[in-house]
Parts: structure tokens; C-alpha cells; sequence
């Protein structure tokens, strides 16, 4: 078994309103940023151990599934390194 | 007919849910998520309050609580189920109903009461309504956005499993009248069972006479009577 971080980042599907990362943006404009668009993501860092990445991506896949995103609003992507 | 109210950590409108009921005429208890449900458990309440402080997501928590299993089994086999305003959030991430209700376009938790218009009358939950009436219920929420593919509302729409939406004091369903940015000023759907339902709105803050400015939700409550 190898430990691994497999990383699911979590994000809004294009097209589904994200209200706070409008306020988000227009609070940087206030400080004076020039910015065309912004998105915000959650990301969530699993520790495990598994037989190799391929399965620690599956697992952590399976968490994203089930639980760390809501497929009706949600994209996700998953991203394993050794740890 | 006996209403299990499910009360998960930080639910907080389980007893206005029961009292509300009582007034009603029908028997209701609370049950704490951990106890599963009563074997004799004729209606089920998944009711208003912050489940697990909203953590990951509104709802998402207290959605996948061995509990909800039960409650799904149960809805399959008929028993009226209603989701209220947290338990709106809970019924749809545990996919009891389609959609999912997200932060408002407000970005603000919204505290006000709303005109509802009752688009279909032939539900248990509308029975005491006709179809184009406009109820006045609180809503209290910060996350009450109804989000939905193009796809699934027009499925949605096509088989008549939209509730409630948002209107004017006229019944017009308008921009002006969506409090949070819901999609088609959807405000509560069915389920695949008639006898399933979530709303964000809080009937059972719309029922006792003394509470309030107006007892319009009591007729919703009324599905259990």
C-alpha cells in the first residue's frame, strides 16, 4: 500500500449562479482590481492509502459521488500525488 | 394517523412542527434521527432548523443519515412525506425530490413572509386549496435558491410536479415576486409520489392563529388530518 493526497476540487457547473463569488468579485473591484470573471471552487485533500493511484483516484472519486459534491449544481475533478 | 417529526442535530422547528400539527387535530412526535422510525409512522416531517450547522451543504449531512434510508422506503410504500425548508434541503440532496436549493441570489438570509401560488389542487398537500389560490407563508432561509438543469425542469414542469412559486399578492408569478432567484419561481415540487414534497416556505408557521399574520399554511399540514 502507498499513502497517497488524492485532491477533489469541487466546483459550480458553468451556467449555475454563484452569488457569492459575485460579491467576491465586486468586493476586489472596490480595492481597485481589474478582473474579467471569477469563480470559486471548495477543495478537499483526502489522505489514504491505497494500492496505487489509480485506486485512491477511484475511491476519492466515489467520495465526490456520494457525498463532496451535489451532482445537480456540481462539476468535480480529482487528483492524486504520493504522499 | 401517527407523524414522525425527524429531528436531526440542529434541527430547530421539530416542536413548532409538532404543536402546529396537535393544533390540527393530528398526533405527531418527535424522533431523534439516531432512534430510526416508530413502527406505526403514518407521515413523516423532515423539519425546518441548520442540520449540522449546514456544513459541506445545506442538508447534506442529515441527507445521508441512516434514517433517510427509512424514510425513503417508507415514501416508496405511501406514507406522506414533507420536507420543510431544511428539510426541503435534506429531501432534495437525498434526492427524495429533484433540484437542489442553494444560496439565495441575495447572498442574504431572507426572513419575510410570501405569496404562494398553488399550482396544482390535486395533491394531498393542496387538497384545501384550489389551483391558482395565493397563501401567504414565511419563508427563513439562507440557501432557498431552486436550481435545476433545463432538462430535468422541463421534465419537472411537463409532469406537473411543481407545487408552489412564488408570486405577487395577485398571483402574479414574477422576478419581483422570486425572494431568492429561483429557477421558474419554484418554491416547493413533489416528488415521484404525490404523497412526497419539499417547500421552502414554513407552513407550520402559518397555521396556529395566534402566531401570526396568516394561517394559509395549515391547509398544507391539513395532509395529515
Amino acid at each position: 500500500m502507498t499513502a497517497y493526497t488524492a485532491t477533489v476540487t469541487v466546483r459550480l457547473k458553468r451556467g449555475v449562479l454563484d452569488p457569492e463569488a459575485e460579491t467576491t468579485q465586486q468586493a476586489l473591484e472596490r480595492l481597485g482590481f481589474e478582473l474579467s470573471d471569477l469563480r470559486s471552487a471548495d477543495r478537499f485533500e483526502v489522505d489514504l492509502e491505497a494500492a496505487d493511484a489509480d485506486e485512491a483516484a477511484d475511491r476519492d472519486g466515489e467520495m465526490a459521488e456520494r457525498l463532496l459534491a451535489n451532482p445537480t449544481i456540481h462539476d468535480y475533478d480529482v487528483a492524486v500525488a504520493e504522499r | 394517523m401517527t407523524v414522525s417529526v425527524v429531528q436531526f442535530g440542529g434541527s430547530n422547528c421539530d416542536r413548532d412542527a409538532v404543536r402546529a400539527l396537535a393544533h390540527l387535530g393530528v398526533d405527531a412526535e418527535r424522533v431523534w434521527h439516531e432512534d430510526g422510525l416508530p413502527a406505526d409512522t403514518e407521515g413523516i416531517v423532515l423539519p425546518g432548523g441548520f442540520s449540522y450547522g449546514d456544513y459541506l451543504r445545506a442538508g447534506a449531512m442529515a441527507a445521508r443519515a441512516p434514517i433517510m434510508k427509512e424514510v425513503h422506503e417508507a415514501a416508496a410504500d405511501g406514507v406522506p412525506v414533507i420536507g420543510v425548508c431544511n428539510g426541503a434541503q435534506i429531501g432534495a440532496e437525498s434526492g427524495l425530490t429533484a433540484g437542489a436549493f442553494t444560496t439565495n441570489a441575495s447572498v442574504r438570509f431572507q426572513c419575510e413572509p410570501v405569496h404562494l401560488r398553488v399550482e396544482r389542487a390535486d395533491t394531498p398537500w393542496t387538497a384545501a386549496y384550489d389551483e391558482g389560490d395565493v397563501i401567504e407563508v414565511p419563508i427563513a432561509h439562507g440557501e432557498g435558491r431552486f436550481e435545476i438543469d433545463e432538462a430535468a425542469h422541463a421534465d419537472l414542469v411537463a409532469e406537473g410536479r411543481v407545487l408552489f412559486r412564488y408570486c405577487d399578492a395577485d398571483g402574479n408569478v414574477t422576478d419581483a415576486a422570486n425572494p431568492n432567484g429561483s429557477t421558474d419561481n419554484v418554491a416547493g415540487v413533489l416528488g415521484e409520489r404525490e404523497t412526497v414534497a419539499v417547500l421552502m416556505p414554513h407552513p407550520e408557521r402559518a397555521t396556529l392563529p395566534d402566531l401570526g399574520r396568516s394561517t394559509d399554511g395549515a391547509g398544507i399540514l391539513q395532509a395529515f388530518a
